[in-house]
């Protein structure tokens, strides 16, 4: 059953969005947050794990100091102060994916607060993101719930756990609420969360990656009339997980909470869940702002100083901001203005860098990223980063080209193949037998078929009309099933009627 | 049977000293103390687990490296071949642990505490776990899940708590040295009412990694012994920086030993606090902690009075930051992971309800009240009130300290208002049971170090009475240089110590029918 909506520009009509978000971003650490065992994504369950991973008795937690920097880093990219001092405390809740039935969080402490982020819109709008804080906290384990029909704990038959995760540092990045966007939330909303993960990748202090939930974004959306300075009531949505489902999701609720306020009914405080299949959410758990974590300074740790010095040492070593990337990047790439924004706003930018460290030419990133994938992955409606092709790829497919052992319209082919996942572009350039053919017999043999059957085209050539030959080396194509290179049979086919090129 | 006398009687120091001098072999000394535990633990249940082979084959191999000479026996702890007891409390890994409590029952700890680590190093013969108060909850032991030890000055009384085991384990020679914890007495209070030395160290002297935690903020391991400088000795092998324990001090540790072997007190200020003696406390508790004094100024201390106004609050504020903290430390215990799970007899399979039917039946009625205190003192509303009002009586307690060591090097009291009462007498009045711990608490309340040693017997009961000495943080050697001086005059006007009172455990003239009671209960089937 689905929610009542109204169409997106009516909802805009009649109501003003506020939005807010909480970024978690997980840390790149060699170690986890309170202990030292690998911090490492997808291996065998439960193997990366240690006596303070999962709560044995006993244990005590000691701070991982590069996240520390991490977070702070992360503190000043976002423009935020660093606290001198701060605390991390403990949220008490039963639930079995954290071992010690309480979070090791910052609570009224965090390490980096009141900061901002300016956000450029794809007209080239900038639109300021107050930050009000960045604070450390430990990931809980991964449940999975098996024998329900819906994945969910209610109605499993069992659940499976699992503590790799458990412990590994995360810094949330919580905006203040954020007014005025009008009808450009939900592009702001997906501009937001991506300038978010190009700061942390950029810092290297995170993989980045959304589809392994590096960066997972609980997005907050609530309407009010116009005019009306009061706040709704809020929904929260929970782990929207690419930059197309953060865009997706806020105007979905939206359109939803317009529907709810035209028919009368109050919005429920409360999560919901993104389901990307449908592009809508469902109710999850009322959430109310008086839940009781029963909050008390962790105990068992010391507080976090950070002294000025420290500060301005790790300020000294950020990486150029990612406005000034972009920058330096367009003068790089030598593209103009509407190229350069063309790949930012198709989200390909990153790609391209690392198509262009692969061994491509910029030229041929781009015309590979824009002309051939972005499209692909607007079909299948995914990031283009997540379609699945590595720069390698790309630059493999490029150098067969440019050797002429496919052509062009070959090598889309081959993506596809290597899309659909039947191996390297080598392995399906073999298995399809896509090579060009470039043994002169069959070609003249072909050549002289077309010659034959359209004889006043010859005869055009043989007069000097030389562009008429596209009508035979199109036959000539046709009759190879494409395989032929062209460039080769247009030199036979001067050749073979005795005509200088 | 037969017992050696003669070495399980022997200190710590002294079996040092004949170990290295090759007099007796270390695993003559740990089997002599194996064959006290057979003979008397029965009575005393001081142990919950032993660990014969484990300790034999240490024993062994100190004995070889010793027999071997050169360097590896040149570089062997001093300590190494004396045994230990160690507070079930403690994880160790080849032994169980279990806390005092049903809901680990069974569990092996993985890893092995620091301090453990650290026996090890020395070469220490690990002989058992002792029994505590469940979770170190408690005065008299008689919380624990597995039944009660027994006072070996009186069968029929309580040994203290939570580490009464510990205690009458060094009372009853089944053990020179013992670890305990301390988070509001429970090292000091059970070394008074079994004539015993405890330490409880400057918070953060001693890793607490692998103390099953109580109240993180109060909880601290520290030595169990018969003498001074045998607690000394032991907590110069446990003591020092752990980086697995953020709390833990930085501070290279002081040599202790030197300090409990200065040997005067001439000049020094000691100061008795106005509100930890008088009215309350037993009158022969009072007369013999006046005859301390009077020792201690003799020998050329001054001594003075300090007040602590704010410590009349120490006991409240205590029981809502220990059981606000215990109750998120022991919520791990849920059935999930390792120890008890217990499944609801009736109703739905939930997670919830296979916590909550766990922790119902593993967790034991102290607990539970300490948990449901804490948890209550936290929830929303009412943390202000209570949590955040102790932590500030916390403070004034640190300034009442601060005040108090400005006008004296180390203050004295009584360990504990009375001596041993009777097991049974207070298990129903948690109350009552809470005010043994009055003149304890405020040292864990404020980090600063204490020690109880022997201040004699009462006169009304017989019983042994507590002296309890306290130094601001990380002045522990003065703790051990003025408890070695007093321990040494006490001992001059006993003609020896004060141990050599108490009641043999194995003359069968002595053994009345709670004695047998007692053998009885703890050789029944409820461990």
């Amino acid at each position: 059953m689905s929610d009542a909506t109204l169409s997106f520009e009516e909802a805009m009509e009649k109501y003003d969005p506020v939005l807010g978000f909480e970024v978690h971003v997980e840390l790149n650490t060699k170690s986890k947050m309170f202990s030292s065992a690998p911090n490492v994504f997808g291996d065998e369950p439960n193997t990366n794990v240690n006596e303070v991973d999962l709560g044995m008795p006993g244990v005590l937690p000691v701070v991982n100091k590069t996240a520390i920097e991490s977070s702070i880093k992360i503190g000043l990219a976002l423009n935020c102060k660093i606290a001198e001092t701060c605390r991390f405390a403990r949220k008490n809740y039963f639930y079995p994916d954290t071992p010690k039935n309480f979070q090791t969080s910052q609570y009224d402490e965090p390490i980096a607060y009141d900061g901002y982020l300016d956000i450029e819109l794809s007209d080239g709008t900038i639109f300021r993101v107050e930050i009000e804080r960045a604070h450390m906290e430990e990931d809980a384990g991964k449940l999975t719930h098996m024998g329900g029909a819906t994945g969910r704990i209610q109605g499993a038959d069992y659940s499976l756990v699992d503590y790799n995760r458990s412990g590994v540092p995360l810094v949330e990045i919580v905006t203040k609420p954020i007014e005025g966007a009008g009808s450009r939330a939900p592009e702001l909303a997906k501009a937001y969360v991506a300038a978010v993960r190009e700061i942390v990748k950029n810092l290297g202090v995170s993989d980045a990656k959304m589809e392994r939930g590096n960066v997972r974004c609980d997005a907050n959306v609530s309407l009010r009339p116009h005019g009306r300075e009061r706040f709704g009531i809020r929904s929260e949505t929970k782990n929207v997980n690419s930059l197309r489902a953060v865009e997706h999701a806020v105007r979905y609720e939206i359109q939803r909470h317009a529907a709810v306020l035209d028919s009368g009914e109050p919005i429920v405080q409360e999560t919901r869940h993104w389901h990307e299949d449908t592009r809508t959410t469902t109710s999850g758990r009322p959430k109310s702002d008086a839940d009781d974590y029963r909050y008390f300074p962790e105990p068992d740790l010391v507080p976090i100083v950070a002294s000025r010095e420290w500060v301005e040492e790790l300020r000294a070593t950020l990486p150029e901001p990612p406005a000034a990337r972009r920058k330096r990047l367009q003068a790089d790439w030598g593209y103009s203005d509407l190229e350069f924004r063309d790949v930012v706003n198709a989200g390909v930018m990153d790609e391209i860098e690392e198509t262009i460290a692969a061994g491509a030419t910029a030229t041929v990133a781009r015309k590979w990223w824009m002309g051939e994938i972005v499209g692909r992955a607007k079909n299948a409606d995914v990031d283009p980063g997540q379609l699945g092709v590595a720069p390698a790829t790309i630059v493999e497919l490029n150098t067969m080209v440019e050797d002429g052992k496919i052509n062009n319209k070959m090598a889309t082919e081959v993506l596809d193949g290597v899309l659909a996942g039947e191996g390297t572009p080598e392995e399906i350039v073999a298995k399809r037998g896509l090579a060009v053919v470039s043994d002169d017999g069959p070609l003249l043999e072909a050549i002289d078929t077309a010659l034959a059957a359209q004889p006043g085209v010859a005869d055009k050539i043989r007069g000097g009309k030389l562009q008429a030959i596209g009508a035979i080396v199109g036959s000539v194509m046709k009759a190879t099933r494409g395989q032929a290179d062209a460039g080769r049979v247009k030199e036979l086919i001067l050749e073979r009627l005795g005509v200088e090129g | 049977m037969t017992e050696n006398n003669e070495l399980i009687r022997s200190s710590a120091a002294a079996l040092a000293g004949k170990l290295a001098a090759r007099e007796v072999s270390a695993v003559e000394v740990t089997q002599a103390h194996l064959d006290r535990i057979a003979a008397v633990d029965g009575k005393v249940h001081a142990f919950l687990h032993v660990n014969t082979d484990e300790a034999l084959a240490v024993a062994a191999e100190v004995d070889a490296i010793r027999a071997a000479g050169g360097d590896a026996a040149g570089e062997l702890h001093a300590l190494a071949g004396v045994p230990i007891a160690v507070k079930d409390l403690i994880v160790t890994i080849g032994q169980p642990t279990t806390a005092g409590s049903k809901i680990l029952e069974g569990w092996h700890s993985p890893y092995d505490a620091t301090v453990v680590k650290r026996l090890r190093a020395a070469k220490m013969p690990i002989l058992g776990k002792t029994n505590l108060d469940e979770f170190a909850m408690g005065s008299s032991t008689e919380h624990s899940a597995f039944g009660p030890t027994h006072n070996p000055w009186d069968l029929d009384r309580i040994p203290g708590g939570s580490g009464g085991g510990s205690a009458a384990a060094v009372a009853a020679f089944e053990a020179p040295l013992a670890l305990g914890t301390d988070t509001g007495g429970s090292i000091r209070q059970p070394g008074a009412v079994t004539g015993t030395v405890g330490v409880k160290p400057t918070y953060g002297g001693v890793s607490r990694y692998g103390a099953i935690a109580m109240a993180s903020s109060l909880d601290q391991i520290g030595p169990v012994s018969r003498t001074v400088l045998d607690s000394a000795l032991l907590h110069q092998v446990i003591g020092g920086h752990d980086p697995r324990d953020s709390t833990s001090l930085q501070d290279p540790l002081e040599d202790l030993v030197a300090a409990a072997s200065i040997g005067n007190v001439a000049g020094m200020k000691i100061g008795i606090i106005k509100e930890l003696h008088g009215e309350g406390y037993q009158a022969g508790v009072e007369n013999r902690f006046n005859e301390s004094l009077e020792l201690l100024r003799g020998a050329g201390a001054e001594i003075v009075e300090v007040s602590c106004p704010n410590f009349k609050y120490a006991l409240g504020a205590y029981y809502l930051i220990m059981p606000s903290e215990a109750s998120s430390n022991l919520a791990k215990f849920d059935g999930v992971r390792y120890g008890l799970r217990v499944l609801p007899e009736e109703g739905p399979m939930t997670i919830e309800r296979v916590m909550g039917a766990t922790r119902a039946a593993g967790f034991g009625d102290e607990v539970k009240r300490r948990i449901i205190l804490g948890t209550y003192a936290l929830s929303a509303g009412y943390y202000d009130a209570y949590y955040g009002s102790a932590q500030k009586v916390r403070t004034l307690i640190q300034r009442d300290f601060d005040a108090a060591f400005a006008k004296a090097d180390v203050l004295i009291s009584p360990t504990a208002p009375t001596t041993a009462f009777k097991l049974g007498e207070k298990l129903n009045d948690p109350l009552a049971m809470y005010l043994n711990d009055v003149a304890t608490i405020p040292a864990n309340m404020a980090g600063v170090p204490g020690l109880s040693l022997p201040g004699g017997l009462a006169d009304e009961d017989g019983l042994p009475v507590g002296v309890q000495l306290l130094a601001p943080a990380r002045q522990d050697a003065r703790l051990y240089r003025v408890g070695a001086v007093l321990e040494s005059l006490l001992e001059a006007q006993w003609g020896g110590p004060l141990l050599d009172r108490a009641p043999s455990l194995t003359d069968p003239a002595l053994t009345g029918s709670a004695l047998s009671d007692a053998a009885a209960s703890s050789h029944g089937g409820s461990h």
